[in-house]
C-alpha cells in the first residue's frame, strides 16, 4: 500500500508537513484517537502502535480539539468514540472537519443503523464498531490518502489557475500541500465519499476556477462574525460586511460565500434544536431534551420571522411538524452540544461554512455543476422532486427570497430534501416543492426556494427549525438573499432541476434533522444538484456567475447579482479553500485563530472548487446581492426546516441539522468497511 | 525446564476453558496478539484497567437503580459504556448481560433491569476471579501462547 500512496503523497505534497517519507507511507501516520473509556483508549492505542502509526490518545473531546488546533497539521487522521460524556462524537466530527479538515473515523459499540447513518452523515470518513479489531486500524490510512488525492486535484487546479492574486496563489500553493488540499478534497471527499464525488470531483477540479483561496482563520472569522452581528444578521450583506471587517486582499465573493455557509451552519444549529423537541432519537435510545438551546440564535430568528411575518405559519409548522417528525433525534443530540457551546460551535460553525461551501461543491461537483461537469446525481430524481413540489412551491418562494445565502445550501438541502419529504413529510411534499417551485418561482419570484434557503441558514443560526425560527431564517435570508434567492430561483425555474433544489432545502431541513431522512436526502441532494446544475450549466453558466440567468428571469434582480454570484463562487471555492488551510488554525475558543493565516486571508481563489462548487457560489451569489424578498418566503418556513434538517444531516454536522451542507448525501463512502 | 512446560501446559489450560465456558471471545485473543516484548504483561494491565473502570460505573448503576422512578435513559448510558468496554476485553457473558440490561432499559422493565444486573454482577465477578488466576499463572511464563523466549 505504500506504493501507491507514495506516489500520490509525494505529488501531493507532504502530508505530513514535509516529513513524510512516501515510502514509509503510511507507517508513522499520526493519529489522534478520543475515547472516554480508558479501556479502549489503551486498546486502541496500542492497536495503533502496532499497526506502526504514531498515536496520541486523549479521552476528551475538548482536549482532542485543542489539540488539534495547537499542532495545525500535527494529525492526520483522527479516531473518536461517538459516546463521549463532554461532547458529542459527531460534534467533535463536525468541528474537526470544519476547522482542520482531517478525516475522521467514529467508532462505538452501538451499530445501529441510525448511529452509522448519522456518521455518514455527518462525513465521517468511515464508521467502526466496537470492539474495535486491529485489521480494522491497519486500513485507516486509505482515509488519509484519498483524501489528499483529491485535495491535490484541486490543488493542482489552483495552483495552475488564476494569477489574480499573485500573492494569495502562492500562499495557496504552499498551503496547499496540507491545508489547501485538505480543504479542497476533504471537503469533496468528507461530503461524498462515493466513487461517483470522487469521479465527480475529479472531474470538476478540472473545470473548476482557480481562484485564491481565502482561509478563514479564526481572527478573521471573528471580525467577520462581528460584522454580521454589527449589521443584523437579517441586514448582513457581503459587501457590507465586507466592509466593516475591512480585511486588506478580502472579496466580496470570499465573504459572501462564508457568510453563506455561516447561516447553512446557523440554520443547522436551529433545525437540530427544532427537530430534538418533537423527535423521539432513536439513534440515542433517550429523548434528547436540549434541543430547544438555539437560544441567542432563536431570538434572533424569530424576530426576523417575525418582522417577515408573511411566511404562512401554518405551512411551515405543517412542515416543521412533518420534519420533526420525520427527523431523527439525533439532531437531538447534537443540538444540545451545540446549544451548549452556542459560542464554540457558533464558531464553529462559522468555520464550517467554508467546509460547508465545500461541501456543497463537493455535492455540486456530482451534480454538474455550470461547468458542466458531469453530474453523477440521477436525475430521475429530480424529476420526483419536480412533480410533487406544488403546494410547496408557493411555500418556498416566498422562502426562497430569504434566502441568498442559503441557495447553495439550500440546493444541497433541497436536494435532499425531495427525498426526505417525500419520505419525511409526505411523501409528496418534497417532491412536490421543486416543482411547485418551479412554477411559481416564475410568478412569485422564487420566494420559495428562497425562504427554503433562507431556513436553512436561519435556522442554523438560531433554532429557526421551529416554525418561528422557520421564518426568521427567512427573514435572514430575505436580508440578503431574498433576491438573490429569487434570481436564483429563477434560474432554477428555469432548470426544473433548480426548483427541486430549493424545494428540497426545505426538506433538507426535515431530513437533516433525522437520520432517517438524511438517507432520503441523498439521493435527492444528488439528483437535485444534478438536475439543478445541469440544467444550469445550460442557463447559468455559472462561471459567469449567475449573472446570466437572475438577469434573465428576473428583471428585477439588480446586476449585482450575477457579480455577486461570481463573487460567491470564487469565495465559496476560496471559502473551502481556506477551510483546508485555517483548518488548523488553533482556534481556542475564537473559531479562527490567526493559526497559520492570522489575519492573512488566504485569498487563494477556490479553483480547485468544482464547478459544483461554484455552481453554488454563484447561486449564493446572486441571492446575496441584494434580498429584498424577505417576505415573501413563508412558504418557505416549511420547506426550509425540512430542507435544515435535510442540509443538517447531510452535513453531517453534529446533529441531522447541523450537517454540512451537502453532507449528507456525500458521506457514502464513509461506511463502516 | 520441565516445570515451565508442565506451568505453561497449565496455563494454556486455564486459558482454554476460559474460552471453552465462554467467559471470553476472540476479542481476548485480538488483546493477546497485541502483547509483545515491548508491553509483556499488556494483557493483564488492560483487564485491570477494565475492573477499576467498571468498578465505578457498577457503583454509578447500583445507586442508579436504588431511584425512585428509575432513570431509564441513564441506566442506558452507563450500560453503553459498560458494554463498550467490557467487549472490548472480551468479557462475553458480560457482555451478553449488558445487552439483557440495555433491553430491559428500552422496555422500561424495572425487574428486568435489577435481576439482570445482579445477574452481570456475578458473572463479573466470576470472570475477574478466573482472570486473575489465570494471570498468576501466565505472568511469570510470559506469553502464554508461544513462548517466545523463556527464561532459563
Amino acid at each position: 500500500m505504500n506504493i501507491g500512496s507514495g506516489s500520490v503523497l509525494s505529488s501531493t505534497g507532504s502530508w505530513k508537513s514535509g516529513d513524510v517519507v512516501s515510502d514509509q507511507f503510511p507507517v508513522g501516520l499520526r493519529v489522534l484517537v478520543v475515547d472516554d473509556d480508558p479501556t479502549c483508549l489503551k486498546i486502541l492505542e496500542k492497536m495503533l502502535r502496532n499497526c506502526h502509526y504514531e498515536v496520541t490518545k486523549c479521552n476528551r473531546a475538548e482536549v482532542a480539539l485543542s489539540y488539534l488546533r495547537e499542532n495545525k497539521n500535527g494529525f492526520d487522521i483522527v479516531i473518536s468514540d461517538v459516546h463521549m460524556p463532554d461532547m458529542d462524537g459527531f460534534k467533535l466530527l463536525e468541528h474537526i472537519g470544519l476547522e482542520m479538515d482531517l478525516p475522521v473515523i467514529m467508532m462505538s459499540a452501538d451499530d445501529s443503523k441510525d448511529v452509522v447513518m448519522k456518521g455518514v452523515t455527518h462525513g465521517a470518513y468511515d464508521y467502526l464498531i466496537k470492539p474495535v479489531r486491529i485489521e480494522a486500524l491497519k486500513n485507516i490510512w486509505q482515509h488519509v490518502v484519498r483524501k489528499k488525492k483529491h485535495e491535490s486535484r484541486d490543488n493542482n487546479f489552483d495552483q495552475s489557475g488564476s494569477v489574480e492574486e499573485g500573492d494569495r496563489q502562492q500562499k495557496q500553493s504552499e498551503d496547499v500541500d496540507y491545508s489547501s488540499s485538505a480543504n479542497e478534497g476533504n471537503w469533496k471527499n468528507s461530503k461524498k465519499r462515493k466513487e461517483e464525488d470522487e469521479e465527480g470531483e475529479e472531474r470538476d477540479d478540472t473545470s473548476s476556477l482557480k481562484k485564491p483561496r481565502v482561509v478563514w482563520s479564526v481572527e478573521l472569522h471573528q471580525q467577520f462574525v462581528q460584522a454580521v452581528h454589527q449589521l443584523g444578521i437579517d441586514k448582513a450583506v457581503p459587501k457590507k460586511i465586507l466592509e466593516l471587517m475591512n480585511v486588506p486582499g478580502l472579496t466580496r465573493e470570499n465573504v459572501a460565500s462564508h457568510l453563506q455557509k455561516y447561516r447553512l451552519y446557523l440554520r443547522r444549529l436551529s433545525g437540530v434544536s427544532q427537530h430534538q423537541n418533537g423527535l423521539n432519537n432513536s439513534f440515542m435510545g433517550r429523548p434528547d431534551a436540549t434541543f430547544g438551546t438555539m437560544s441567542s440564535l432563536n431570538g434572533l430568528d424569530l424576530q426576523a420571522i417575525a418582522a417577515a411575518g408573511q411566511i404562512p405559519a401554518q405551512s411551515l409548522a405543517t412542515l416543521q411538524a412533518a420534519a420533526l417528525g420525520r427527523s431523527a433525534t439525533k439532531s437531538a443530540i447534537c443540538m444540545p452540544l451545540v446549544d451548549q457551546r452556542n459560542l464554540f460551535s457558533f464558531e464553529n460553525s462559522q468555520v464550517r461554512f467554508p467546509e460547508g461551501q465545500q461541501q456543497l461543491t463537493n455535492s455540486n461537483k456530482q451534480i454538474d455543476l455550470l461547468h458542466g461537469i458531469p453530474t453523477t446525481m440521477e436525475p430521475k430524481q429530480l424529476a420526483n422532486l419536480h412533480h410533487p413540489s406544488q403546494s410547496f412551491v408557493g411555500m418556498n418562494m416566498q422562502v426562497n427570497s430569504m434566502a441568498q445565502h442559503n441557495n447553495s445550501v439550500i440546493m444541497r438541502m433541497s436536494q435532499s430534501q425531495p427525498q426526505m419529504l417525500s419520505g419525511a413529510n409526505n411523501g409528496s411534499q418534497a417532491s412536490r416543492l421543486p416543482l411547485s417551485m418551479q412554477q411559481s418561482l416564475s410568478s412569485e419570484g422564487i420566494p420559495g426556494a428562497v425562504l427554503a434557503q433562507s431556513r436553512i441558514v436561519d435556522n442554523a443560526r438560531a433554532s429557526v427549525y421551529n416554525p418561528v425560527s422557520q421564518a426568521s431564517s427567512m427573514v435572514d435570508f430575505s436580508v440578503n438573499q431574498s433576491k438573490e434567492l429569487q434570481n436564483y430561483n429563477f434560474s432554477l425555474g428555469s432548470n426544473s432541476s433548480g426548483m427541486s433544489n430549493l424545494t428540497n432545502r426545505g426538506m433538507l431541513q426535515e431530513e437533516a434533522n433525522s437520520d432517517i431522512k438524511g438517507s432520503r436526502g441523498f439521493p435527492s441532494n444528488y439528483d437535485i444538484f444534478n438536475d439543478l446544475h445541469q440544467p444550469k450549466s445550460q442557463n447559468w453558466g455559472l462561471q459567469n456567475v449567475g449573472s446570466s440567468f437572475d438577469s434573465s428571469h428576473h428583471p428585477s434582480i439588480q446586476g449585482t447579482q450575477g457579480v455577486s454570484s461570481q463573487l460567491l463562487l470564487q469565495q465559496g471555492i476560496s471559502s473551502t479553500h481556506n477551510n483546508g488551510q485555517n483548518r488548523n488554525g488553533p482556534i481556542g475558543k475564537s473559531m479562527y485563530t490567526n493559526g497559520e493565516e492570522s489575519g492573512h486571508t488566504n485569498l487563494i481563489g477556490g479553483p480547485r472548487l468544482n464547478s459544483v462548487s461554484r455552481n453554488m457560489l454563484a447561486v449564493k451569489a446572486e441571492r446575496f446581492p441584494d434580498a429584498d424578498y424577505q417576505s415573501t418566503n413563508f412558504p418557505e418556513q416549511f420547506g426550509q426546516d425540512e430542507l435544515m434538517s435535510a442540509f443538517l444531516k447531510q452535513q453531517g454536522s453534529v446533529g441531522p441539522v447541523e450537517t454540512e451542507f451537502g453532507f449528507d448525501g456525500y458521506t457514502l463512502d464513509n461506511l463502516p468497511v | 525446564m520441565e516445570r515451565n512446560n508442565n506451568l505453561h501446559r497449565q496455563v494454556a489450560s486455564l486459558r482454554q476453558s476460559l474460552f471453552d465456558q465462554g467467559y471470553v471471545d476472540e476479542q481476548f485473543i485480538e488483546l493477546e496478539e497485541l502483547q509483545d516484548d515491548a508491553t509483556p504483561n499488556f494483557v493483564e494491565e488492560v483487564v485491570t484497567l477494565f475492573y477499576n473502570d467498571s468498578a465505578r460505573l457498577i457503583h454509578n448503576i447500583d445507586q442508579s437503580l436504588e431511584e425512585h422512578p428509575l432513570d431509564f435513559a441513564k441506566l442506558d448510558n452507563f450500560m453503553h459504556q459498560f458494554k463498550g468496554s467490557s467487549s472490548s476485553i472480551g468479557a462475553k457473558k458480560v457482555k451478553i448481560e449488558c445487552t439483557k440490561f440495555m433491553e430491559y432499559c428500552r422496555a422500561g422493565n424495572v425487574e428486568g433491569c435489577k435481576g439482570t444486573f445482579q445477574q452481570l454482577k456475578r458473572e463479573y465477578a466470576v470472570l475477574r476471579k478466573k482472570l486473575e488466576v489465570y494471570f498468576q499463572y501466565a505472568r511469570p511464563a510470559g506469553p502464554t501462547d508461544t513462548a517466545s523466549y523463556r527464561p532459563k
